[in-house]
């Protein structure tokens, strides 16, 4: 049986002992019988080899794909050697929230590097330490603009349905109604949005490159005209190329971080990063780390603005958020300052090229079509004359992971790591299937 | 310290991708005016500044760690290796089921094993940490009175000495918070909590051992109480790891359970995540679960989203490697070595008490758990030395301090948490050490003002953090 006991069975009876116990049950004299576990019905405890043995035995039951065109939320991107071997140095793996400053500056210090990466990538004025992930981001950034005037939370339907679906979550917590307007074409409807711009709204969420990876028109004057806010949700590694929330007249960005340096681990730990314009820092969630000094005058780092937060708030918390993804928020700041400003541009330079050239190789076979016109970021969406099922599970035969399957066909993603030689691989199944 | 921007270096970058190898891509707008401000760096820049900076932080194999209610255990290394594990980090979420056979088992059986520590029926591994397990439990409540169309119940107890989460939680699940009162011992006041209850009361949130480390013995009657009115019990499990394999939070009435896998279960904080909230309940809530459940059918694994779930409260299937990492956990204790595990955190906690109570005020005694807590009230009367000051000196010891100033019942608090992977001989140089400051309280408080002096920095200011905020780098103006 494993066990992370530092004491002996000797040491156990003597400090029981000194206690003035003679044995563990009288630890828990106080709790009542009636409620006592005699044993549980677990397995018996395993030696390291033998848990080392069961956890690759369930992970061989799972299948790796050696080449992945799906995103959907989750991309596949090269993670450079220099992240992990910084993540995995023990004290940024094991420690706690920086709450005793003095001996957390090296903590404190990277989260205050990754929130002005963060604001430097989204161009906004102020960033969180993180949240869980893009989803519950969204999420917390719609409950930033409520107020007991404006309640109303409108999204447009080509924003990520699980995004949309967590947001709708919170708002069924809050008793909030939720608008989601069907997109057109494959992109927000602007005409059916506008008319959604209701008195009582109080924000807009959409999404730059959208669900179906396109580049969308940015409604913000007509968003803020209407007195609501505006909620940018964006993929980071297009902003080495695209324009910044900021930019687009954003007053909160938020995104999923996952594909700065993080593995797709099938899901999680991800990250969700925040930001936003300085009128709504006080409203921000979360953890912030601020500059400040010592007694001596020497630069200190803090978690600050406490005053919004539940151990201080407690029902009046701009959040419940207490732990949040800071070791993944470390993983995204290792990752932007080893792509650098030109590496990031390179690969969403690759993405966009790869994308494009995938895209016009799979629309060269018969019936294969763009179901919505370009700009597309790193992510299309195909008709396709055959059963999508078919299309895929041909992938699937020879190690690829296709596309996801959505209403209008196959939702495609093509990064950097796909190679002209893996692209043409899979456009030659696709064929193969469609040209029967 | 530099900062990572102020080592930057135009020009300098880390060679990462090879030469695009199909034609540039077609132009599109809206493109960004100008480049971010990342830092230009080689490695051995990256990789020197990240160690530095890993110089200044104090992890759990630093020294000891008893921060309250944070249960700061050893972290398994195999933990990590199955976590790494490229069966495990290489799925993307949206593969076929099929192929992600091992994983929805690894959900499934953590579930299994899980529910079984807390006397539950089903488990969602959705929530990301426990605060979102916290709010996701009481959708569950609230979508349950919904469901029955009870509508007026608009109120979630909460007791005095609950953690921050727990009122805030309730405010985001669209309840009224109302506070109740803790007894002279620290536990529920029950006729406080009869006269509480009502037909608008939704739900109670406890926590058992609660945030001053105590059993509440009456926890049959109080959960009693709740289910009479016709609300329902919420179980914080931040504390579970005082009485896992000895007490259910299912024997003991609750309908809904949130876990701490970063805590309980010796999966890594991280610097503050990520960590893992999963929320277990009775089976007349699962239907209400979040998001995607795994399911087992006939030997092999799916995922099915119930129709009456209360949604996601986030994408995909919550921290997956963390969860990874706790069934390595389990596995690794089993059967005898949970309960043994709780009797060891809770050994070590009285016995560290035993050693500093003839000196050190405790806010109780009698029936003291996993933790306990100090009250620095009379230390301060007496010689000005707050309970903050005694934590600060610790940081010269190379302790990491208590949880300071909580509960917010017991003024002056310190609340230990030693953890059962704490030995004796770390106990006893703790407590020498704790003594030696209790008598430089005595003799020179003013030292005890002015630590810690042999750490990086000082005490920071943060009133001026927070009056005039500087929340990133300001670059030099070109």
């Amino acid at each position: 049986m494993g066990n992370y006991l530092p004491n002996s069975p000797g040491e156990r009876r003597e400090m029981l002992e000194h206690i003035g116990l003679s044995s563990m049950d009288g630890l828990f004299f106080h709790i009542p019988e009636a409620v006592r576990v005699s044993a549980l019905d677990l397995p018996e405890g395993l030696s390291e080899l033998a848990v080392r043995q069961r956890m690759e035995a369930l992970a061989a039951k799972n299948q790796v794909f050696r080449s992945i065109f799906r995103g959907a939320g989750a991309y596949h991107h090269y993670i450079p050697a220099i992240v992990k071997s910084v993540t995995a140095k023990e004290a940024f793996l094991t420690a706690y929230t920086p709450y005793q400053a003095e001996i957390s500056q090296g903590i404190l210090q990277s989260i205050f590097e990754y929130q002005t990466m963060i604001c430097e990538l989204t161009g906004m004025d102020v960033s969180n330490a993180s949240v869980y992930d893009g989803a519950s981001a969204a999420a917390e950034a719609v409950a930033m603009c409520r107020d007991r005037k404006r309640q109303k939370v409108v999204i447009s339907g080509a924003v990520h349905p699980q995004v949309i679906e967590t947001v709708q979550t919170y708002a069924f917590g809050a008793g909030v109604p939720v608008e989601v307007v069907p997109p057109k074409d494959g992109r927000t409807d602007l005409d059916a949005l506008r008319g959604a711009l209701v008195p009582d709204v109080c924000c807009v969420l959409l999404q730059q490159p959208n669900f179906f990876g396109l580049l969308e028109e940015i409604p913000a004057e007509a968003v803020h005209a209407a007195g609501a806010k505006l909620i940018l949700s964006v993929n980071p590694i297009s902003l080495g190329l695209l324009a910044t929330p900021a930019g687009q007249g954003a007053d909160i960005a938020v995104g999923e971080g996952q594909p700065l340096g993080l593995p797709l681990a099938f899901g999680g730990p991800y990250l969700g990063f925040m930001a936003c314009t300085k009128a709504l820092m006080r409203k921000l969630p979360g953890r912030i780390v601020g500059e400040t000094t010592d007694a001596d005058g020497k630069r200190a780092f803090v978690l600050t603005l406490q005053a919004r937060e539940q151990h201080i708030r407690r029902e009046k918390a701009s959040s419940n958020i207490c732990s949040n993804q800071a070791l993944c928020a470390l993983t995204a700041a290792v990752y932007l300052s080893a792509m650098g400003p030109g590496g990031l541009r390179e690969a969403a330079e690759q993405c966009a090229a790869k994308a494009q050239y995938a895209a016009a190789r799979l629309c060269e076979i018969r019936g294969v079509s763009l179901a919505y016109a370009p700009p597309f970021f790193h992510e299309f969406v195909t008709r396709l004359p055959a059963p999508p099922d078919a299309v895929l599970a041909a992938l699937e035969d020879s190690g690829i992971l296709g596309g996801l399957p959505v209403r209008d066909g196959i939702l495609w993603c093509v990064t950097e790591m796909c190679t002209k030689e893996q692209i043409d691989e899979m456009v030659g199944i696709v064929r193969e299937v469609c040209e029967v | 310290m530099k900062l990572i921007f102020e080592r930057s270096r135009p020009g300098l970058s880390c060679d990462l991708l090879p030469p695009c190898d199909v034609p540039k891509a077609g132009l599109f707008a809206p493109l960004r005016s100008a480049p971010p401000r990342l830092p230009e760096l080689a490695e051995v820049d990256i990789s020197r500044h990240y160690t530095a900076l890993a110089g200044q932080a104090h992890g759990v194999n630093d020294g000891f760690y008893p921060l309250g209610s944070c249960t700061m255990k050893y972290n398994p290394r195999v933990n990590e290796e199955a976590a790494a594990l490229p069966g495990f980090a290489g799925l993307h979420p949206l593969q076929p089921v099929e192929t992600v056979q091992g994983a929805l088992e690894v959900l499934c059986t953590a579930e299994r094993l899980l529910c079984e520590i807390t006397g539950m029926d089903a488990m969602s591994f959705q929530p990301a940490a426990g605060a979102h397990g916290e709010f996701t439990g009481l959708l569950l409540i609230k979508a349950y009175h919904t469901s029955r169309q009870d509508t007026v119940r608009r109120k979630i107890l909460v007791p005095d000495a609950a953690h921050g989460t727990n009122p805030a939680s309730a405010t985001m699940a669209g309840y009224d918070v109302v506070s109740v009162p803790s007894d002279e011992k620290g536990c529920v006041d029950l006729d406080a909590l009869r006269q509480a209850v009502g037909a608008d009361t939704a739900g109670l949130m406890l926590t058992n051992p609660n945030t001053v480390g105590l059993f509440d013995e009456n926890i049959l009657e109080i959960t009693r109480i709740i289910h009479e009115a016709g609300g329902l019990c919420y179980y914080d499990g931040a504390n579970l790891n005082a009485v896992m394999g000895i007490v259910r939070p299912g024997d003991m009435g609750f309908d809904v359970v949130h876990l701490n896998l970063h805590k309980t279960f010796s999966t890594p904080h991280g610097c503050g995540g990520p960590g893992s909230g999963p929320v277990g309940c009775r089976q007349f809530l699962a239907p209400f679960l979040p998001g995607d459940q795994a399911v087992e059918q006939c030997g092999s694994y799916t995922l099915e989203q119930s129709t009456a779930s209360i949604g996601r409260v986030k994408a995909f299937y919550g921290n997956f490697l963390v969860v990874v990492r706790a069934l390595a956990y389990v596995l690794a204790l089993g059967r005898e070595g949970i309960p043994e595990a709780a009797q060891n955190a809770v050994l070590n906690a009285n016995y560290l008490m035993s050693l500093l109570r003839e000196r050190y005020d405790m806010a109780f005694t009698e029936g003291v758990m996993h933790e306990f807590v100090m009250t620095l009230e009379r230390t301060k009367k007496e010689t000005g030395v707050s309970a903050m000051d005694v934590a600060k000196a610790m940081l010269d010891y190379g302790i990491h301090p208590p949880t300071m100033y909580f509960p917010l019942i017991v003024h002056e608090a310190l609340m230990v948490e030693p953890t059962e992977t704490e030995s004796r001989a770390t106990l006893d140089e703790a407590a020498r050490i704790l003594l030696e400051i209790l008598d430089k309280a005595e003799h020179d408080p003013e030292a005890l003002h002015r630590a810690p002096e042999r750490t990086p920095v000082g005490r920071p200011d943060e009133v001026g953090a927070a009056r005039s905020p500087k929340l990133r780098y300001a670059f030099p103006v070109v």
